[in-house]
Parts: structure tokens; C-alpha cells; sequence
């Protein structure tokens, strides 16, 4: 039993961390443009502990649904995603609200991310002949063109890198100013939320830098599992473990543990 | 694939508009698909699919088709497979994030055998938009500076000449022939979807052509009790075929959910042998049956009630 005060240890992995750590980053009151996996999961369970008042966003054409636990959706494109909603609309028409503005933050997982924030999920490998072409970008360029975007992912050398191969969801590009200088004047890179560390972004220089290590993680250990040279900020803190509350929630929301496979670190 | 105004027009103006009954079998609708147009496919992802209208198109031995679909599932598989098409338009392609990625999607596009044409889903939904306005593009915020940007050759960049603003121009997209399923059409076409609209009422706008498959065909007099639920007018449908269980395995909003039995089924198969996976699906499911009837029949009762019984659920759950 936990007693008010006296920090219990849970038990945990990596996937169900991530989850957790960035469902806390969305807070209450706020409008959140959520994608598949594990930002679907993650913006679920803020609304199911701290955040009551977060209205979800998917681009199926949904605003504001309560989505029933344990019939979480595969795709944020079918109608499982719609349960209790306060509206349906047509895709390009939700797309579209965060081109207006309504949308506080774009949620997306990464596959390959840069120190820019840039995100890649078309290409592994030369565009013409890839080694992986992956599923594309779905309304992942949108959101990171129209929103300020949270991606949640496994923190690993390969997947954080120097330079993406495609960049199919843009975050500071280049660095520096190149963002705005595209046309992008809206938006950008807020949060990166890894197994290891909370990193966020240096405005001025459009590059990423830590801010929060996770529970147990080092500067070295991030350092380590980054394949560029990290920037660290002087205030930097620790993350606190997921509480057994959380992780209650998270189990009842996804109970198969289909989106929260325990993965290698 | 920028198309004229005039010519455009001219399609939609030779229409025979008038309040006639469209009501075809299966085999007359695709007849009126001819090989290498292109085709858009109304629901998104493995949302009302036109399954069945995908099922006798692969039957009929299509070829030289391009697809566009705002985001593509198992479909694509199959019609890749049965040689349908070596270009899919669309903004992303797998079956689903928890079933991985699709490893017929890899093997065409990897090797080069077909061309998947990646844009963002919003500019997508724009295209068909303007095509549905009958604009040549329409502006948009979105996809500026990304490589996704620079791979397409039909976008461009522009300066807003109010306010200076950089913005990407995406050209309409007027496909030759839309094929859409919907809950519920009366005989004249006139269709009443349910569930998400997804970009479908932009897309039968857009299209020269529109062959809708419905779960059920209703009286004209129903429509007309309720015309503000109808989405797709008469005038510019060509077909209209009775389809219930049309979409299976994929979902139909308030009718059934996907058969996710059939699915893990599907990608099993596909994921562990691939081409041949899916050429063994398509004997079984799409070459073997002789209607579409008996394509139902392959399909296990427990799993379609309890499909059709969450679907019960509606919105509530």
C-alpha cells in the first residue's frame, strides 16, 4: 500500500516510462493533436489522471472523445477513436485547426529523430533505393509544420542522430533561423521524451539540449545513447519514477500491453 | 497530371444529370473503369474501404491503375500484388502501427517496382478540395522545407501577395473515377454517410466519375426526409451497387468494426511470406469465390457478430 509521503518503489519498463513521462508534459485546459501508438496512449491517460479537461485531436476527424479503455485503437483513422466525441469532422477540416491555431501541441513518435527535431518516417538509407521505406508521414509534416510538437520514443544512437535521411516532419530544419526562413513561422520542436532523458530545445539555436534525466539515467548514459553532441542546460533536473497510480491507469487503458512492450535498452 | 478547366468541365457538363436509377451489379460498375486512370478511394486507412469494389477490380484483371487514398491499409498490399497498380498517391501505408510495416509496401517500393508518392495528409485532403472547387491549387502552411516537399515535382512555393507569407501551392487533384462506400444510397446515388466523412464528399467532387457500393439501398422518399444528412449528391454519381458487408475485413461506421480475427490473419500471413503470403490470400479470398457472396461465406459468423455488435455501439462505446 502507498502512504502518503513515502516514496514506493514500482516496477516498470522503458515503454510504459516514456508513456507516463510525456503524458505529463499535457496539461489540463489544453488541445492536443495526438498520432498512432503510443502518443494515442499517452494523451489517454493524461486525460485519465491530471489533465480532465484535455481535448485529443485525431486525424481521423475527431474533437474531444473519451475512448474507452482496453479498445484502444490501432489507427487514429477509425471509429474506435470517436467514442463520446464532441464532434466528427472531415480529415482535411481537423488538419486543418492547427492551421488556425487551436491545436497547443502535435504528439508524435519517432523512428529517427536529429538534433534539429527533424523526424523521419519515409526513408532508411538513400530515398531512391532505401534500405527501409517506412509508412510515410500521415499527418506527422502537418502537425510538426502547424503545431509545437512533443515526440515520445526509445532513446537509442541510431534512432537520435546528427542528421535524419529524410526529413519527413520538420522541426528547426537546419537550425538557427532556416525554419521561420522555409515558411514555417508557427510551431516547432517542444519536447523530446526518451527512456532516458527529457530533452527539450534551445530557441535561439533550433538545436536539442537536456533538460531532465529519468529516473536512474546519468549524463553520460544519455551522452552515450545520442548520436550527436548533446548540449546540456545548467538547471538540469531528475524526472520522478511513474507512481503505482499511473501505472494502474496505464494497465486498465491498455491491458494486452499492446502499445507498451517492454523494449532493449 | 494538371488537367485543363475547360476539359474538366466538360466531363462533369456531358453528365446525364438527370434523377435516373444508377443501380448496377458489381461487375457492371467496374466494367465502367477503364485500365490506366486513376482511380481515388473514398474512407481512410481501414475505414469503409470499397473492399468490394478492390475485390472485382483485382478479378477483373485491372492494370495500369493509379491510386490515390488519403491512408492506405491492406488494400494496397493486394492491389500490388495482383499487379493492379505500380503507383499509389498517399500519405502513409501499413496496416496499422501495432501490425508493423506493411512488407509488400517494402518490396515493391524498395526495389523500385512502384512508386509510392508521399504527401502530407492535409495537402492531400487540399488537393481534392480544389479539385472538388474546381481551383487549379489551393495555399497551405504545411510540408514547407521538409524533404517530403522536395521529393514531389507538383508543388510548388509561393509568396502570399497580401501578406508575404511563404506558402506551399498544392495542385487539385481530378481523379478519372472515385469508387466510395457509404451506409446508405438511394437509387439515384444520392449517398448518406455516417461515421467519419473523411475527405469522401471532396473526392466524388473532384472525380470525373463515381461508383458508390452501399451497405444497403434506401428509398428516394427516405433521402428526401432527410437531406441535410446526405453528403455525396445525386448528379455526380454514375453507380450506385447494393454491397452489405462491403468493406470487410475492413470497418463500416455503425455497421460493423474490422474483423480483427481476419487481420491478425492478413498480416501474419503477409509478414512472414510476403508476395506469396498475399498471393495465397488472393486465391483464397479474391480468385477462388465466384460472387461476392461467397466471398462473405469464407468469413467466420462469431467474428462479423461480434464485429457488427460493438459497431451496434455507435458513439457510446
Amino acid at each position: 500500500m502507498q502512504r502518503k509521503g513515502i516514496a514506493v518503489k514500482v516496477s516498470y519498463n522503458t515503454a510504459e516510462l516514456v508513456c507516463i513521462s510525456s503524458a505529463r508534459l499535457l496539461e489540463d485546459g489544453k488541445v492536443v493533436f495526438a498520432g498512432a501508438g503510443l502518443p494515442l496512449l499517452s494523451a489517454i491517460l493524461a486525460q485519465k489522471t491530471h489533465a480532465k479537461t484535455l481535448t485529443i485531436l485525431f486525424e481521423g476527424g475527431v474533437i474531444g472523445p473519451f475512448v474507452e479503455p482496453g479498445k484502444l485503437p490501432p489507427s487514429t483513422n477509425e471509429q474506435r477513436c470517436a467514442t463520446r466525441a464532441n464532434m466528427v469532422l472531415p480529415t482535411t477540416d481537423v488538419l486543418l485547426l492547427q492551421q488556425r491555431g487551436y491545436v497547443d501541441y502535435g504528439f508524435l513518435g519517432g523512428a529517427q529523430v536529429d538534433q534539429y527535431g527533424n523526424i523521419n518516417s519515409s526513408y532508411i538509407g538513400d530515398w531512391d533505393r532505401p534500405t527501409v521505406r517506412l509508412p510515410g508521414t500521415g499527418g506527422g509534416n502537418d502537425i510538426a509544420s502547424l503545431s509545437k510538437v512533443i515526440v515520445a520514443m526509445h532513446h537509442e544512437k541510431r534512432r537520435l542522430v546528427k542528421k535524419v535521411d529524410f526529413i519527413t516532419s520538420p522541426g528547426y530544419l537546419s537550425g538557427g533561423n532556416s525554419r521561420k526562413e522555409a515558411g514555417l513561422i508557427a510551431g516547432g520542436g517542444l519536447k523530446v521524451v526518451t527512456h532516458l532523458a527529457i530533452l527539450g530545445f534551445d530557441e535561439e539555436k533550433g538545436v536539442m539540449c537536456l533538460e531532465g534525466l529519468q529516473p536512474g539515467a546519468t549524463v553520460e548514459k544519455v551522452k552515450e545513447n545520442t548520436g550527436f553532441d548533446l548540449m546540456v542546460k545548467d538547471n538540469l533536473y531528475e524526472a520522478s519514477a511513474p507512481t503505482e497510480e499511473e501505472l494502474r491507469v496505464l494497465h486498465i487503458l491498455d491491458p494486452e500491453r499492446r502499445y507498451t512492450t517492454a523494449r532493449g535498452e | 497530371m494538371e488537367r485543363s478547366y475547360l476539359e474538366l468541365r466538360e466531363k462533369v457538363e456531358k453528365k446525364d444529370k438527370g434523377l435516373r436509377e444508377k443501380v448496377k451489379s458489381l461487375s457492371e460498375a467496374v466494367a465502367l473503369i477503364p485500365d490506366n486512370v486513376h482511380v481515388a478511394i473514398g474512407g481512410c486507412h481501414y475505414s469503409r474501404t470499397p473492399m468490394a469494389l478492390i475485390w472485382e477490380m483485382i478479378r477483373q484483371g485491372k492494370k495500369g491503375l493509379t491510386f490515390s487514398k488519403s491512408i492506405t491499409a491492406t488494400e494496397g498490399d493486394l492491389l500490388l500484388v495482383a499487379g493492379t497498380t505500380r503507383h499509389i498517391i498517399t500519405s502513409w501505408f501499413s496496416p496499422g502501427v501495432t501490425w508493423g510495416v506493411s512488407r509488400i509496401m517494402r518490396h515493391y517500393v524498395q526495389s523500385g517496382e512502384a512508386q509510392y508518392e508521399e504527401w502530407s495528409h492535409m495537402s492531400l485532403g487540399l488537393r481534392y478540395k480544389a479539385g472538388a472547387m474546381g481551383v487549379p491549387f489551393l495555399p497551405a502552411r504545411s510540408m514547407l522545407g521538409s524533404d517530403v516537399f522536395k521529393r514531389l515535382s507538383n508543388v510548388k512555393e509561393m509568396s502570399c501577395p497580401f501578406t508575404g507569407d511563404k506558402l506551399a501551392l498544392v495542385p487539385a487533384l481530378n481523379p478519372d473515377v472515385a469508387i466510395i462506400h457509404v451506409q446508405k444510397a438511394d437509387p439515384y446515388g444520392n449517398a448518406q454517410i455516417s461515421g467519419f466523412p473523411f475527405m469522401d464528399k471532396d473526392i466524388a467532387l473532384a472525380a470525373d466519375r463515381v461508383i458508390l457500393t452501399t451497405e444497403q439501398i434506401i428509398d428516394n422518399s427516405e433521402i428526401r426526409r432527410t437531406p441535410d444528412r446526405t453528403d455525396i449528391p445525386f448528379f455526380c454519381v454514375d453507380a450506385v451497387v447494393e454491397a452489405p458487408c462491403g468493406c470487410l475485413p475492413h470497418e463500416c461506421y455503425g455497421v460493423y468494426e474490422p474483423d480483427f480475427n481476419h487481420m491478425d490473419m492478413y498480416v501474419k500471413l503477409m509478414m512472414e511470406k510476403s508476395v506469396d503470403g498475399v498471393k495465397e490470400y488472393l486465391d483464397k479470398y479474391f480468385y477462388g469465390p465466384e460472387t461476392f457472396e461467397d466471398y462473405l461465406d469464407l468469413f467466420h459468423v462469431k467474428d462479423i457478430v461480434k464485429a457488427t455488435l460493438s459497431a451496434k455501439k455507435g458513439y457510446s462505446g
